[in-house]
């Protein structure tokens, strides 16, 4: 069971609490949890990656366990207390002003 | 009796406002999306409770939200609450968040850059839908505008877009090039006459037809001016404000463009333009919209071009003119006259279609003003929303 946890917009969008829980069948990479999240709540499709590029938005990063995630492979492996549950995937909106 | 619901999309959120036909006491509904930005709102001609909103956000894209009861309920098109999230492949839908260029050589040619402000080329990057247009006849289909520019369609209650890709391969797009706002296709005009032709603007190409459908398109910009452009008569590159036309008329178009252009019209879709800025007291503004019921009564707001893009005077004034353009007067009675510095931009003025028309504006301060005659007095219907983007008015039975 993997964990998740959106920007407050995005939550709002997918109409859930701040973390959501996915399972994933392979091994946990970004690829794969986005994936899984997507399939979940598909209203999220494009509002994190790319719709056409599959990139992540220039506006958000991904962290976990104290690491900054962004600018790994998507289809490396996350870390195993992320795939094991004990410790969240972030999803973090770039601050904004206004 | 009859009423009117106004749909205001806001830099943080969109509110809906409904009255009966009195126009005098006000129901405010919002914010809806809280805190993302709504470009734009519209209902179905057709349908009035089908009702379309672009949400976006500089950080999360862009989202289409649809209604089928007039606003009270919302839902992504292909999503909605309750029904399975997946295709029967398996693949998850949230295809109406989904715009993406056609660059196939079977629909179009392949074009993939535009001007850049420096005079470079530039990749076709998709940002925003800046404007929401539902079709005449099929709530169903509903047209968008978006930035980069380029038109897109739905045909199944926006559920999926596709690119009318004959737009952006007329041949003159590499030379297209946005304005300080960005390269938006802002306004979309249908002709109730015949549905095979078309109006779009995009800011800062300028004005094109399509009597075809939308599969080839030719610009539409002789005799417009700027001050911005080295040659005198070039076929694009005109930063169109917006463009209006009245239901019975489709023929006869007013424009109102960027300063150093002004005030335009056409009467003979848009293949010749003439100035009609008349005693108006600059040739800068965004919005232009005509009177529901008399065909030669329009609207603008002048703004300063400079210094600050502001009312001349900070003197609120909506300006009308009952003779196509020729003369024009100023419209004060309850809008402010003193020390007002906002700005209207081009989505937001509407009229309804009330037996006294009513014309309504919104203002980057957050107000809202109503004139339910036409635009002989004003009250304002709201003070302190965000900055408004855009408005839209349904006349309800």
């Amino acid at each position: 069971m993997i964990r998740v946890v959106l920007p407050y917009h995005l939550r709002t969008l997918a109409n859930v609490s701040a973390e959501v829980q996915l399972d994933i069948a392979g091994p946990a990479t970004q690829h794969s949890v986005l994936d899984a999240l997507e399939l979940c709540y598909p209203m999220l499709r494009g509002t994190i990656r790319d719709h056409v590029t599959g990139q992540r938005r220039p506006m958000l990063r991904f962290f976990a366990c104290e690491e900054d995630l962004s600018h790994e492979p998507p289809d490396a492996p996350l870390p195993d207390a992320v795939a094991s549950g004990a410790e969240p995937f972030l999803v973090i909106a770039a601050i904004a002003g206004g | 009796m009859s009423g009117v619901r106004v749909l205001v999309g806001t830099r943080k959120g969109a509110f809906i406002l409904t009255s009966d036909g009195k126009r005098q006491r006000w129901d405010i509904d919002g914010p809806l999306f809280g805190g993302w930005e709504i470009y734009h709102m519209k209902g179905s001609p057709v349908d009035p409770n089908r009702l379309y909103a672009s949400q976006t956000s500089g950080w999360f894209g862009q989202i289409i939200q649809r209604s089928d009861d007039g606003g009270k309920t919302w839902h992504q098109p292909g999503t909605p609450p309750g029904e399975p999230k997946t295709m029967p492949n398996g693949m998850p839908k949230g295809e109406s968040n989904k715009f993406v260029y056609d660059t196939s050589s079977e629909t179009g040619k392949p074009l993939t850059t535009h001007q850049w402000y420096d005079g470079t080329q530039h990749p076709w990057e998709f940002k925003r839908v800046w404007h929401l247009e539902p079709s005449l006849s099929d709530p169903d289909e509903v047209y968008a505008g978006v930035e980069d520019a380029a038109l897109f369609r739905s045909t199944d209650g926006g559920k999926s877009w596709h690119e009318l890709a004959g737009l952006r391969g007329h041949g003159s797009g590499p030379r297209w090039q946005p304005g300080a706002g960005g390269m938006g296709l802002h306004t979309i005009l249908l002709d109730s006459s015949n549905p095979n032709r078309m109006y779009i603007a995009i800011s800062a190409a300028g004005a094109f037809r399509t009597d075809d459908a939308g599969r080839t398109w030719k610009p539409i910009n002789r005799g417009l001016k700027s001050e911005y452009l080295p040659e005198p008569t070039p076929e694009i590159g005109f930063c169109v404000h917006r463009m209006a036309l009245h239901r019975s008329r489709p023929d006869v178009l007013f424009m109102q463009l960027h300063q150093g252009g002004g005030i335009f019209r056409s009467d003979n879709a848009g293949d010749v333009w003439q100035e009609v800025r008349g005693n108006l007291p600059t040739d800068f503004g965004f919005p232009i919209d005509v009177h529901a019921h008399e065909p030669e009564t329009i609207y603008v707001i002048p703004i300063n071009p400079y210094p600050g893009r502001y009312p001349p005077e900070g003197k609120l004034r909506v300006y009308r003119s009952r003779t196509g353009g020729k003369e024009w007067e100023a419209l004060t009675n309850g809008l402010p006259q003193e020390n007002c510095y906002v700005n209207v931009l081009r989505e937001a003025m509407a009229v309804d279609s009330l037996d006294s028309c009513g014309v309504y504006f919104g203002t980057t301060g957050g107000q809202v003003y109503v004139s339910p005659n036409s635009g002989d007095s004003w009250t304002a219907i709201v003070r302190d929303l965000p900055t408004v983007l855009s408005i839209e008015v349904q006349t309800l039975p």
